[in-house]
């Protein structure tokens, strides 16, 4: 019995180190990035040997919502929001669609399946390089439809100033309460089934009255700027989605393939028994049971889009306004402008974007630990 | 079971012909500029084989980003051991010596994997300074065992929870202890979660950009620094970039062409799936 307790101690000191190394480069260090946002170095502050610190409270985040030079980390936010969504349409819509051809088992399978999955080995600095110049303006992508007797296109991928789905930045206040009716609708909409009066009295019931709320007295809400600022879907961002879609795609029909293969021949010809199309059995078989892969697929893409630098980074150049991206600008303030308080505020706001997804996931994982 | 040519299948082939088309044409592009004289390279004929090849832009991009290739191999190769030796021991303890509260400690582990790297990035830096491991291999190395931690641990975990509890339980009655069992058995075992683990993290480290540009001076650059520097300057023509892109490619493309199934395993419990 003692030899077995001596055993358990070597267990726990063997893993005791990582602990405390996750312990500081982890929780320490993002508690360290908290208290860094909240102060203020001054200008020169990171240059200075022992800099002068002054605690200031949310000013900072203030200032990167509402303040007057805000405006570009405004516009990257907004550019990272549409960035998010439309990865994570395209490279699951995408890996998903080809997982289900694959899995009609054509002939050259495996040559197939590693064609489509290389991009996911590569750099985002190595496909970013190419990529930039698949899409230089006149040449690359633009020129293909030369090849079949069409007009040459003239879209400028990377430095376009067009933007569409725009809004005033000034309706902050109403934006947001617009986007907690949405979520909460939505969240009732994905309960309903399962438990209709929860689904209304929680989600569907308070998020309709905050929306109609919002539509009706909106007005009254304060404003969040003092003028006019809009901000919207920059067209530049569409080569980027595309670059991504083309590195990510194949990582989620990865996923998709395996879940396909997991599940048995027999559950197959049930259905094909009873009656199912081959689109019938993808829709209301297949895909439900895979679930948690498409789970698992929206946060590990979240999380990718919710860092993206490299790739925009050798895009389009850290000069680059019209694709910005907050981890961009991230690294910008804080390296090239030295200003590391403010950094620290918009790393802060991107890891409580990620917290807000990825604590929720965590934690169902740890009680399916605990039941299994 | 003979196939017959029906508009399914040949609607099927099509749509895979070019799926795959789209999904080769950056590698072709890459191929074609590189191989191009500098002199040819225009962009309406972007797309057409090259007249002469043009092999020099390789030994061009090989004499400037050697110190960088050297330098991205030294740190892949000693990140991807420390991260996966230490990853080995922990994943014996979280599935074979669960402790109080241990899934616990798993769980905080994991949310280090999924933080988005800026909010560690500026004490990272600044501790790395005090530590006097600012600009060189030994602190980016550092950074990359530690934040490798989590993936690591957790594929381990994972490959161990297969090896059966009765083993590890009979070799206890026949008076083993904790690091006699993982030599003797849970470590002969673990060859292909190690081959999985390294090629994982090898990849990882060997892409990896944000802390190589914000962490290494100048002459300790990894490689994706040193061909983001290439391709960043006003550079006169593309091919040099574009060979450069290869070169950097090269090792990992290797590996997922010759070991693809491990690397595949790699993705797949990356996506904690359990």
């Amino acid at each position: 019995m003692r030899e077995a307790s001596l055993d358990r101690l070597k267990a726990f000191l063997t893993l005791l180190p990582s602990m405390i190394l996750i312990g500081i480069f982890v929780y320490g260090f993002i508690g360290n990035t908290i208290w860094t946002s909240m102060t203020d170095w001054g200008g020169t502050g990171a240059l200075a040997v022992e800099p002068e610190k002054n605690f200031i409270g949310l000013q900072n985040y203030v200032d990167l919502f509402t303040g007057f030079l805000g405006g570009g980390f405004r516009q990257d936010l907004v550019n990272a929001v549409y960035y998010s969504v439309m990865l994570l349409a395209g490279a699951i819509g995408l890996g998903m669609f080809i997982a289900i051809l694959l899995d009609q088992k054509p002939k050259g399978e495996d040559f197939l399946r590693t064609v489509f999955l290389y991009p996911m080995s590569l750099s985002f600095i190595v496909s970013g390089t190419i990529w930039r110049w698949l899409l230089a303006p006149q040449g690359g992508v633009n020129v293909l439809p030369t090849y079949l007797g069409m007009e040459p296109l003239n879209f400028e991928w990377l430095s376009s100033t067009a933007a569409i789905l725009e809004f005033n930045w000034q309706n902050l206040f109403a934006i947001m309460l617009y986007v907690v009716a949405f979520i909460l609708i939505m969240t009732g909409l994905f309960v309903l089934k399962g438990d209709p009066q929860r689904a209304m009295k929680r989600w569907l019931g308070p998020g309709v009255v905050i929306g109609a709320a919002t539509w009706m007295f909106g007005g009254l809400l304060p404003e969040a700027l003092f003028m006019e600022e809009t901000h919207g879907f920059n067209m530049a961002t569409l080569g980027i989605i595309m670059a991504t879609i083309w590195q990510y795609s194949g990582y989620t029909m990865a996923l998709y393939l395996a879940g396909f293969n997991g599940i048995s021949q027999d559950l197959r010809d049930a259905a094909m028994l009873d009656g199912a199309s081959e689109v019938g059995y993808y829709r209301h078989v297949a895909i439900p049971m895979l679930k948690p892969i498409t789970i698992s697929a929206v946060i590990i893409l979240s999380h990718i889009s919710l860092k993206m630098f490299d790739l925009i980074f050798a895009m389009t150049g850290p000069d680059n306004a019209e694709t910005g991206h907050p981890a961009l600008n991230m690294y910008l303030t804080t390296f090239r402008a030295n200003d590391f308080a403010v950094g620290a505020a918009i790393a802060i706001v991107l890891f409580l974007v990620a917290a807000t997804f990825i604590v929720p996931y965590l934690v169902s994982q740890y009680r399916q630990r605990r039941r299994g | 079971m003979k196939r017959s040519i029906t508009l399914g299948s040949v609607l099927l082939y099509s749509t895979l012909a070019v799926l795959a088309l789209f999904f080769l044409m950056p590698a072709y592009m890459a191929a074609v500029t590189a191989l191009k004289m500098p002199g040819d390279i225009s962009l309406p004929t972007a797309w057409e084989l090259p007249v002469t090849f043009n092999w020099a832009s390789f030994s061009q991009a090989i004499d400037l980003l050697k110190p960088n290739f050297v330098n991205s191999l030294i740190l892949t190769l000693c990140a991807t051991a420390g991260s996966t030796v230490l990853g080995s021991l922990n994943g014996y303890v979280f599935s074979k010596w669960k402790f109080y509260g241990s899934e616990v400690v798993f769980t905080l582990f994991l949310f280090g994997m999924f933080i988005p790297y800026q909010v560690i990035l500026i004490p990272l830096f600044q501790t790395l300074r005090a530590m006097d491991l600012y600009g060189g291999l030994p602190g980016l190395i550092l950074a990359h065992v530690v934040y490798g931690l989590p993936i690591t641990s957790l594929i381990f975990r994972n490959f161990y929870s297969q090896i059966p509890t009765a083993l590890i339980e009979s070799a206890r009655l026949d008076g083993a202890g904790f690091f006699s069992i993982y030599l003797r058995i849970v470590f002969p075992l673990s060859i292909p979660g190690f081959v999985v683990t390294s090629l994982w993290q090898f990849t990882q480290i060997w892409n990896e950009f944000l802390w190589g540009i914000c962490l290494t001076r100048h002459a300790d650059n990894p490689i994706t620094v040193g061909l983001a520097q290439l391709a960043g300057g006003q550079a006169v023509s593309w091919n040099l970039p574009m060979a450069g892109s290869i070169m950097a490619a090269v090792p990992v493309l290797a590996i997922y062409i010759f070991l693809g199934r491990y690397f595949i395993r790699g993705l797949l419990a990356g996506s904690v799936k359990e």
